[in-house]
């Protein structure tokens, strides 16, 4: 089953369109949603939230709308964001019981049994906390509700490498029973990639690839060589060609391998190279 | 069972679990009978997205190493299944191929290949009868 599926979702504001974005998640897997500064990823994941309206298009979560029943989108989606959202003065006990009053199926227990896992520190008032122990707090409040869905807006950013380890453990965990499904922005996907089963990579607004991560992996290559080998044909087929001093890169479609000579060489790109070159062949 | 994930192999990632756990079943590490863990719980463990491990376990069954069975798990088969048999031909033709080769390039005469064939087979059976 789709537990989250964008029909043809645009939103227009005054110097930037979301232009007519659709997808679907099945149940247990986990999208990146990935893009430049500005391309359009948390404008989506805004719309997805319901923090903001969209100008046209449907947004289903685990099979409703949220004008069809808004309490019950909302209950399900789990949001964590760039910026921390609880008030600096709040310790872990005021924010438990904003939460228990706030959300149906927020479990005191799991939360008290996460904070106190990750020694998130009772006496200080979270405007206190460190980058990482703020999204561990954040990580602690949302899963401790029964949620179907987490939305993570470049949630990662400025975590050091062992608390962003921690939180792929997360992610894995919480799509471990097949059932619950990860959407996450990000611009940079480095350790992400390996744990994303789709990726959708928008740019200004517009959808440049989406596919499952593998297929996207597999379908292209990185060529490397020298300019003055590139010949017309394989010019016309290659996708962002960078120029150094002293060579070229540049993504090329597999099953145009065959327009290699043995004066190119080539290996498997990671998706940020595969973003990087499809960028610099929409911009020139 | 033993898996380990190389950024810098040119095998993808699903083919690099599978060609792993196949070594493994080929050789007995992963005995017949024995249930491979569920498709998300090795996906958690690796650290690699499900559809990576979904594909490494569908080629497997495809090539005859396990068979999924609702509510059992991934079971490894057992070596008489025919298309498992076929992978084990294929790997002594290949083991013999590369001895005939190595004898022709020394020149060895092919009576005295057979014979270390032969005298290898007999200290095989009789470490293997103890």
């Amino acid at each position: 089953m789709e537990l989250l599926e964008v029909r043809n979702l645009s939103k227009v504001y005054k110097t930037f369109l979301l232009d007519n974005i659709s997808f679907t998640l099945p149940e247990g897997y986990i999208m990146g949603y990935v893009g430049q500064n500005g391309a359009g990823k948390s404008t989506t994941l805004n719309l997805i939230t319901n923090i903001c309206k969209s100008s046209s298009g449907e947004i289903y979560v685990d099979g409703i709308t949220c004008e069809e029943d808004e309490s019950r989108y909302k209950e399900s989606i789990g949001y964590i964001g760039d910026e921390f959202y609880f008030p600096d003065n709040f310790r872990i006990r005021d924010i438990r019981s904003v939460l228990r009053n706030f959300y149906k199926t927020f479990r005191t227990e799991k939360f008290d049994e996460l904070t106190k896992r990750w020694k998130l520190d009772g006496k200080l008032a979270v405007k206190d906390f460190s980058r990482g122990m703020k999204v561990k707090l954040m990580f602690a409040s949302v899963l401790a509700r029964d949620t179907k869905l987490l939305v993570l807006d470049e949630a990662t950013n400025g975590l050091d490498p062992v608390v962003r380890v921690e939180v792929l453990k997360l992610l894995q965990e919480y799509i471990a029973d097949g059932e619950r499904s990860v959407i996450f922005s990000t611009h940079i996907l480095s350790d992400l990639e390996q744990i994303a089963d789709y990726i959708y990579f928008i740019h200004e607004g517009k959808t440049v690839l989406y596919d499952a991560k593998d297929e996207l992996l597999e379908s292209h290559l990185l060529v490397k060589g020298e300019r003055r080998a590139i010949y017309p044909e394989l010019q016309r087929a290659l996708i962002g060609i960078m120029d150094n001093a002293y060579g070229f890169e540049a993504i090329l479609p597999s099953d145009r391998a065959d327009l290699l000579t043995n004066e190119f060489h080539f290996e498997k790109p990671t998706i940020d190279q595969i973003v990087i070159h499809y960028i610099k062949e929409r911009e020139g | 069972m033993k898996i380990i994930i190389s950024n810098q192999s040119e095998l993808p990632i699903y083919a690099q679990i599978k060609e792993q756990l196949k070594e493994q079943i080929l050789n007995g590490q992963i005995p017949e009978g024995s249930t491979l863990p569920s498709i998300r719980q090795l996906a958690k463990e690796v650290g690699v997205s499900v559809i990576t491990t979904t594909r490494a376990y569908s080629d497997l069954e495809a090539e005859g190493f396990i068979a999924t069975m609702q509510g059992r798990g991934s079971v490894v088969l057992s070596k008489d299944n025919n298309l498992l048999k076929e992978q084990y031909l294929l790997r002594i033709e290949e083991g013999l191929t590369t001895a005939i080769e190595t004898a022709r390039v020394m020149g060895l005469p092919e009576e005295e290949l057979r014979e270390i064939f032969h005298n290898l087979l007999e200290a095989s059976a009789d470490t293997a009868r103890g």
